[in-house]
């Protein structure tokens, strides 16, 4: 299941198609990348070296994602052709119309998955619990077909030997509009003040912080190394930081040159929106946060008392140079 | 406007010392705290305001033991004026369809015009039930809502995408929405709260009193069996950095330096 939004394809399409072709290899079975929405032959065209086919439905209703109408096409193509695996992201599109066109068909389901398997004829997903402090590894119940959603960047979109995919044009199955959901606008995301994404040195708090007024100590830090103040979700949950500070998969990607995280678990909707940092260093006072399997230097400390220590180490050199 | 929040009970583990069992299924529970679902927690605060604006009653659902009676306890001194506990032996290792099942039993027979859930729950993340139930009893769904505005049998919603971009979605009710951290700030119990939901019933209901069977719940009425659980191997070489906060200080600065950003 292709995803775009407002022109672009998403990464997690070819993400998919990467994890797709390579079971579809293993098992003799044939790779389709499945489109849908309205004017959408340019996408068709990007598709067809990673697929063995391309499968477009145009249909004006399709135009922006709607839950509703999506399920219905897919409900149909699935029961006519009876996919063996059908990968849909785990991402806002995908949460929105997996659960339900899985209820729909009574085809079994599992979500936000990290990796793929069959096993026998079964279906095997390793995913993560407890906020990424476990892995699991599931099976799922013996069925003619699966639906499996898949956690963005959980798989390197390879590129290989073009495929050379054929775009089937499949007439949409919609015969009315769909009545219960409607999409009437996107709202785009406040403008702040600070630009995260620009900038080099980023110091990012989470939930450790415990109280607001302890963002000023950290935002001293901040301010010494000539860097910017970030953080995790809850921060900006709570309001005591602007939306444009949150870094992660409903916040902003940063590609800064240093990535100081305190007290921030590591959860992926977070790392995933700073992966890409040259430099990382986590501070955080638990052994087992998994943010420490992301970083390059891990500080297994307490953040208060890591943040005065570096403080005044900053103001030493400054004083001296 | 009567709303039903489903709510779960769920191990505090961000910080917590998480120890996986002998039989590598799942973590130790024992000396963990448990507390409502970050997201359910949202979503009870969004059913007592959107009660507090137009009326009618919030009921608290949740399926669990006799200890999840502590979370309903909670929704009921935050605002709930009911509460069903949803428990059996046989409901064991239910996977969240499996869970959806047991919830729709209960709810299609109970008068409402919204069901609020979390996004997701803290411990598992399938971000499932929500969306599953609405499908069950066919009523209109979004998840990941930051924003309900409701009118006469219909409601205007923001969902929010990626990057932080939101759409607004119009749905008929009754509908359900599976509720976003943020679209609210959960208020704190007051002491009349407690007392008053000390004296308020929870009604519990166990298989025999719903219209299901074994074969709906527990590993039989699942899609997903958990084989194994392990520590998540580490992406990268992580070197860590011991001593007093003064020598980490140090340490920290020479790299940093060493790599020109000072
Ligand atoms: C659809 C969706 C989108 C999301 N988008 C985002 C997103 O864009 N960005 C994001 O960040 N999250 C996002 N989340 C939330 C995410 O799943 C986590 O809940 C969140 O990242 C947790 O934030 P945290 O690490 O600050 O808090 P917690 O997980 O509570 O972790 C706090 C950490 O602080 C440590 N700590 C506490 N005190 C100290 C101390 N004194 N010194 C050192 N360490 C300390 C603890 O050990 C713990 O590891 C999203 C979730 C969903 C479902």
């Amino acid at each position: 299941m292709a995803e775009h939004r407002r022109g672009d394809l998403r990464d997690i399409t070819h993400e998919m198609l990467s994890k797709g072709r390579e079971l579809a290899e293993k098992n003799g079975a044939s790779l389709t990348a499945l489109l849908l929405g309205h004017d959408i032959k340019g996408f068709a065209s990007k598709l067809t070296d990673q697929a063995n086919e391309v499968w477009v439905v145009d249909d004006l209703r399709l135009k922006n994602f709607n839950a509703e109408a999506y399920q219905r096409i897919l409900s149909s193509l699935i029961t006519e052709y009876k996919p063996l695996l059908t990968l849909i992201g785990h991402t806002a599109f995908g949460v929105d119309l997996a659960p339900r066109l899985a209820i729909e068909l009574g085809i079994p389901l599992t979500t936000d998955c990290l990796d793929i398997d069959f096993e026998g004829g079964v279906l095997s997903v390793i995913r993560q619990m407890y906020g990424g402090k476990v892995n699991a590894e599931a099976l799922l119940k013996e069925a003619e077909s699966y639906i499996v959603t898949i956690r963005p960047a959980a798989f390197e979109a390879k590129e290989g030997e073009p495929l050379g995919g054929e775009i089937v044009d499949v007439a949409s199955s919609l015969k009315e509009d769909v009545k219960n959901k409607k999409f009437i606008e996107y709202v785009e995301p406040s403008v702040g003040d600070v630009d995260v994404t620009a900038a080099e040195i980023i110091i990012a708090i989470g939930r450790g912080i415990k109280d607001k007024d302890n963002i000023t100590l950290v935002q001293e830090l901040a301010d010494a190394l000539g860097g910017v103040l970030a953080c995790s979700r809850p921060i900006v949950d709570k309001e005591w930081l602007p939306k444009d500070r949150q870094v992660g998969t409903s916040g902003k990607t940063v590609k800064p040159k240093l990535y100081i995280a305190m007290g921030i678990s590591g959860a992926f909707q977070h790392v995933a929106g700073m992966k890409s940092s040259d430099l990382v260093f986590v501070v955080n006072k638990d052994a087992k946060a998994p943010f420490f399997s992301v970083a390059d230097y891990g500080v297994i400390n307490d953040m208060f008392k890591i943040v005065p220590a570096l403080k005044n180490k900053i103001y030493e050199i400054k004083t001296i140079t | 406007m009567n709303i039903i929040v489903c709510v779960k009970h769920v191990p505090e583990t961000a910080e917590a010392d998480i120890k996986i069992d002998s039989e590598e299924k799942s973590i130790e529970l024992s000396g963990l705290v448990f507390d409502i679902n970050e997201w359910d927690n949202y979503a009870l605060e969004e059913a007592v305001l959107l009660k507090e604006k137009h009326g009618g009653t919030v009921t608290a659902i949740t399926v669990g033991s006799e200890d999840s009676e502590s979370t309903l306890r909670k929704c009921l001194a935050r605002g709930s004026d009911k509460a069903i506990r949803l428990t059996d032996k046989r409901f064991e290792e239910s996977d969240s369809y499996a869970i959806a099942k047991i919830l729709h039993s209960v709810i299609k027979n109970l008068p409402f015009d919204l069901i609020l859930t979390g996004v997701q729950a803290d411990d598992v993340g399938y971000a499932m039930v929500g969306p599953i139930l609405a499908g069950l009893l066919g009523i209109p769904h979004a998840t990941m809502v930051k924003k309900i505005e409701l009118s006469d049998g219909a409601s205007k919603v923001n969902r929010e995408l990626e990057g932080g971009l939101e759409e607004v979605v119009e749905l008929k009710l009754p509908a359900l929405f599976s509720i976003q951290t943020g679209i609210n700030e959960p208020r704190y119990v007051s002491i009349m709260g407690i007392r008053k939901a000390m004296q308020k019933e929870i009604k519990v209901l166990s298989l025999g009193d719903l219209e299901l069977n074994k074969n709906d719940v527990g590993v039989a009425g699942s899609w997903i069996k958990i084989e194994k659980i392990y520590v998540p191997p580490a992406e990268k070489q992580t070197e860590y950095i011991e001593g007093s906060p003064e020598e980490v200080a140090t340490k920290i600065i020479e790299i940093i330096k060493s790599r020109g950003l000072i």
